[in-house]
């Protein structure tokens, strides 16, 4: 079936199976690898991509179902020769080793910066109308549906919060 | 030009620090850093490629028996598909690292469930996988599969028991004796990329892009399975994400892709689903170690036991070296080495990120520090009291031990001396408060390895190596040591890895990559070194690179003007020799950790972490406190929740994905501190730099164990340290 989408600033149109997911859609049809597929199942994160936005497991939706959105993928935050300021802050801080949750991570901190800055609670926020805080303990929960067996969840936690930091800047 | 080194005897020249460029061992960014965080970076299963069409494995559902047939027919006429392969070639498990030929072979013996039997090719995907999953298997299941490690007669090789003197009668006479069984459970290696592999052919040529860690064995093993000449095969891994031992050898998927595409005369992609990486690919053999320790009045050790039993598939050769270390870890003149192995239906047991290591030297660390509850000793200095003054096993020195530097660098950093030696002393609201350490080793190993290095007339250089980057940093340790050999910027030299048309690498695995490859690079500067001085008339030992000048004496010119038109080149080549067994090798270290654990659920959290390592040269300051991070967070894992869980009816792996097998997430690493200690180990090779990437978890786990006890009481000798285990003990 034939869809819409807004990939990174330029629309493209998929004409595919309909079990195909958004995940498969990008790398199998629209030449978009920097989504992963770790898992397939929405337990590792590491096809995060923003739809409208908002962060999402690009594996649990089916790209038939968002004719019309908007889809930001890593490609669409920065590119190797200008990289976004958190793309910056993961290389720095080296955010990663083998590099393939690494897209998943950075879409998934980018966004979460945006629930921060909206004052979207988390599980341990401890004042629920104040605005969040960028402590370890908030990003390492907002962050703990991206797995890296690497495990540079260490560096990942500095790295959002340079990036968050020099944002404010 | 080749310049050939065996490593027989100490290098005690230590050119790297006669060098003034100032890249090794600095905080270098990844050279493949930009490429991996904007998503450029080609994995295996990434590569753009015309016509490609897929597969999907389809596994037995069943621990042993026959395939005696498949629904082929019905299953050929659904949209799509283009073949259904089922062949005696394909693989029914992965080749073990340095296998160098074919694995167990076939697809009608079933020895596990998930054993490979057929591959679907279909048009998409999404016909593949509804064709697999449509595909019906006739298995014959007549005998009694083996599930139960305690339930058969193991082997009992006689190459793996040693001992030495009378531990019976040391432990009869000591003062303070250990005797305890401990078990681990199977783990998972559970890299974040699956296994993939795209193969294409053209004629007789295959190209394969895999997810693999060891290129010129992976080679030999594809042409070996598909009964083809290793000229003819191709295999390309640039960018690896993550192995962890689960890609030493070749794997099915590689296979089955390969059989695919030449039957098809079209590119074929097979990546496992993660539940074929936990139960298709490898998994860590769970363990039983008895541990015995015998101590004097001074907890000086006199004896040492530790028999294990450990599983496999039937045909297998590895067996998880679970004492690995324990031969060279503390002092004690009587001792028992033993190993049995049961052969099971289990999905193939092989390497996981420090084999022997990482589950053996954690349970000693547990039985070391049950040794110095029992003698009233601190557990640091019960350690240092059985150091060692030489190899006790086998009689020769160390080439080099900082014990004794990593116990007080780590407990200094910590603040061990806050802690209150006496359980259950310290409370926080509802969390029990406890510390513990223990100490960390590993064997150190160098592998044959090659490089090539050309320096172009425009002053830039290139290095080449069939090596892998995992993740370990390879793109930039290899960088960071030609800058320094040549004088050069990091941004004027290229690294170009994964590829069999390069030079031979040593492959990563068992934490020999960065020395072993490290010094062919090494060796291939040396030679353009010597060349580069004959050209400006001086000795080599003379010639002073730095920024892309040479300076000798009070002169200085611009190294590209030393150059001839075309560029120059060299290869080095490691050998490993005498070196190994002249003295012992190894890498040392201490974790400590602080955990609470809550009175009323029994759960534990991690709330700081403290390593210290000494691991020779630290080649790049920042991706070698990655790897020690990373380590240290799978000591987490292993002592808190990681476990695979075998179904004891049917045997397949019940927790097969994500959501049951429990890796260590974001929220449950704290800060961990990681210090890194100035060592130069002349005997490991000419850069004095040692394994690093798995020293980080050989003993993590315990320091995590041993820190519960502190807090609670409660000594948990089955791992994982689940609240099951814990809350039983808060009760009384």
């Amino acid at each position: 079936m034939k869809t819409d989408l807004l990939i990174n600033g330029n629309r493209r149109t998929l004409d595919a199976d309909n079990r195909t997911s958004l995940l498969d859609a990008l790398r199998h049809h629209l030449g978009l690898t920097g989504a992963k597929k770790g898992c397939d199942h929405g337990q590792c994160g590491a096809c995060t991509v923003l739809i409208n936005g908002r962060r999402i497991n690009a594996c649990l939706t089916l790209a038939c179902m968002h004719d019309g959105d908007e889809i930001t993928t890593i490609e669409g935050l920065g590119s190797a020769e200008a990289l976004s300021p958190m793309q910056r802050a993961f290389v720095n801080h080296d955010g990663f080793q083998c590099g393939y949750c690494t897209p998943g991570q950075i879409c998934s901190a980018t966004a979460m910066l945006e629930e921060i800055e909206a004052g979207w609670p988390s599980h341990v926020t401890a004042d629920m109308t104040a605005k969040p805080s960028l402590d370890e303990h908030e990003i390492g929960e907002r962050m703990s549906g991206n797995l890296c067996r690497c495990a540079a969840y260490p560096n990942i936690v500095d790295a959002i919060r340079d990036a968050a930091w020099r944002d404010q800047e | 030009m080749t310049r050939h080194m065996k490593m027989d005897n100490a290098d005690t020249r230590r050119r790297l620090d006669d060098m003034v460029q100032g890249a090794v061992g600095a905080p270098l960014d990844r050279p493949d850093g930009p490429l991996k965080v904007t998503g450029a970076a080609h994995y295996a299963a990434e590569q753009p490629t015309d016509a490609l069409c897929y597969g999907v494995l389809v596994r037995a559902p069943a621990a042993k028996g026959r395939l005696l047939n498949m629904s082929t027919n019905a299953v050929m006429a659904l949209p799509g598909v283009l073949a259904i392969v089922s062949d005696e070639r394909m693989l029914r498990n992965p080749a073990q690292g340095t296998a160098n030929e074919a694995p167990v072979q076939g697809v009608h013996e079933i020895a596990y469930f998930g054993q490979p039997v057929a591959l679907v090719v279909a048009e998409t995907f999404e016909q593949a996988r509804h064709a697999a999953q449509a595909l019906q298997l006739h298995i014959e299941t007549t005998d009694e599969a083996a599930l139960d490690p305690l339930a058969v007669e193991p082997e009992i090789p006689e190459d793996k028991q040693s001992s030495m003197g009378d531990l019976d009668a040391a432990m009869k006479n000591a003062v303070y004796r250990v005797d305890e069984t401990y078990t681990t459970p199977s783990h998972s290696s559970a890299p974040m990329e699956p296994h993939a592999s795209i193969a294409q052919w053209e004629g007789e040529q295959l190209t394969l892009r895999g997810s693999y860690q060891m290129l010129k064995y992976n080679r030999n093993e594809l042409a070996d399975s598909l009964g083809i000449e290793p000229k003819n095969v191709r295999i390309l891994a640039p960018y690896v994400g993550g192995g962890f031992g689960s890609k030493l050898g070749i794997a099915p998927e590689a296979v089955a892709a390969a059989l695919a595409a030449k039957k098809l005369s079209r590119p074929v992609s097979v990546a496992m689903t993660r539940p074929h990486v936990f139960e298709t690919t490898m998994r860590r053999s769970e363990t039983r170690q008895r541990v015995r320790l015998a101590a004097d009045a001074q907890g000086r050790l006199t004896g040492i036991g530790h028999e294990t039993l450990v599983s496999n598939l039937p045909g297998e050769r590895f067996a998880e070296p679970v004492t690995q270390a324990t031969a060279f870890m503390y002092r004690g003149e009587n001792r028992i080495i033993g190993q049995k192995i049961a052969r099971l239906n289990r999905t193939c047991a092989g390497s996981v990120r420090a084999p022997g290591e990482a589950v053996g030297v954690t349970i000693v660390e547990n039985a070391m520090d049950e040794l110095a509850e029992q003698a009233g000793i601190d557990p640091v200095e019960l350690r240092k009291r059985n150091i060692p003054e030489e190899d006790p096993t086998r009689q020769v020195p160390f080439s080099s031990h900082k014990l004794a530097e990593a116990l007080d660098a780590g407990a200094r950093g910590f603040g061990w001396e806050k802690r209150n030696a006496i359980p259950k002393q310290v409370r926080d609201g509802e969390w029990m408060i406890g510390m513990g350490m223990a100490s960390a080793f590993r064997v150190n190993m160098l592998k044959e390895a090659q490089a090539r290095v050309r320096l172009n007339a425009n002053g830039t250089a290139e290095i080449e190596s069939d090596q892998t980057d995992i993740g370990t940093g390879t793109y930039a340790i290899l960088t960071q040591i030609a800058c320094d050999m040549l004088g050069l910027a990091p941004e004027n030299v290229t690294v170009r890895l994964g590829d069999t048309d390069l030079p031979p690498g040593s492959g990563s695995g068992g934490s020999f990559g960065a020395a072993s490859n490290g010094t062919a690079v090494f060796l291939a500067c040396e030679e353009l070194r010597l060349q580069l001085a004959t050209a400006a008339g001086c000795a080599e030992p003379d010639l002073t690179l730095k920024d892309g000048k040479a300076i000798v004496g009070n002169r200085q010119v611009i190294i590209a003007e030393l150059l001839p038109s075309t560029a120059l080149e060299a290869t080095g080549h490691i050998e490993p020799g005498d070196a190994s067994s002249k003295v012992r090798q190894a890498t040392y270290g201490a974790y400590f950790a602080e955990v609470a654990v809550s009175a009323i659920t029994g759960e534990t959290r991690v709330r700081r972490m403290t390593g210290a390592f000494a691991a020779g040269r630290i080649l790049n300051a920042k991706t070698a406190r990655s790897q020690c991070l990373g380590g240290m967070v799978w000591g987490i894992g292993m002592a808190l929740t990681e476990a695979l869980e075998f179904d004891p009816r049917y045997g397949q792996i019940a927790n097969h994905d994500f959501a049951e097998y429990h890796i260590p997430v974001n929220a449950d690493v704290p800060q961990i501190d990681v210090i890194l200690l100035e060592e130069h180990d002349d005997w490991a090779n000419p850069l004095q730099a040692k394994g690093l990437g798995e020293l980080g978890i050989c003993g993590a786990g315990a320091a995590i164990t041993n820190a519960i006890y502190n807090a609670t009481g409660v000594r948990v000798r089955d791992y994982p340290a689940t609240l099951d285990k814990i809350l039983p003990g808060l009760e009384t």
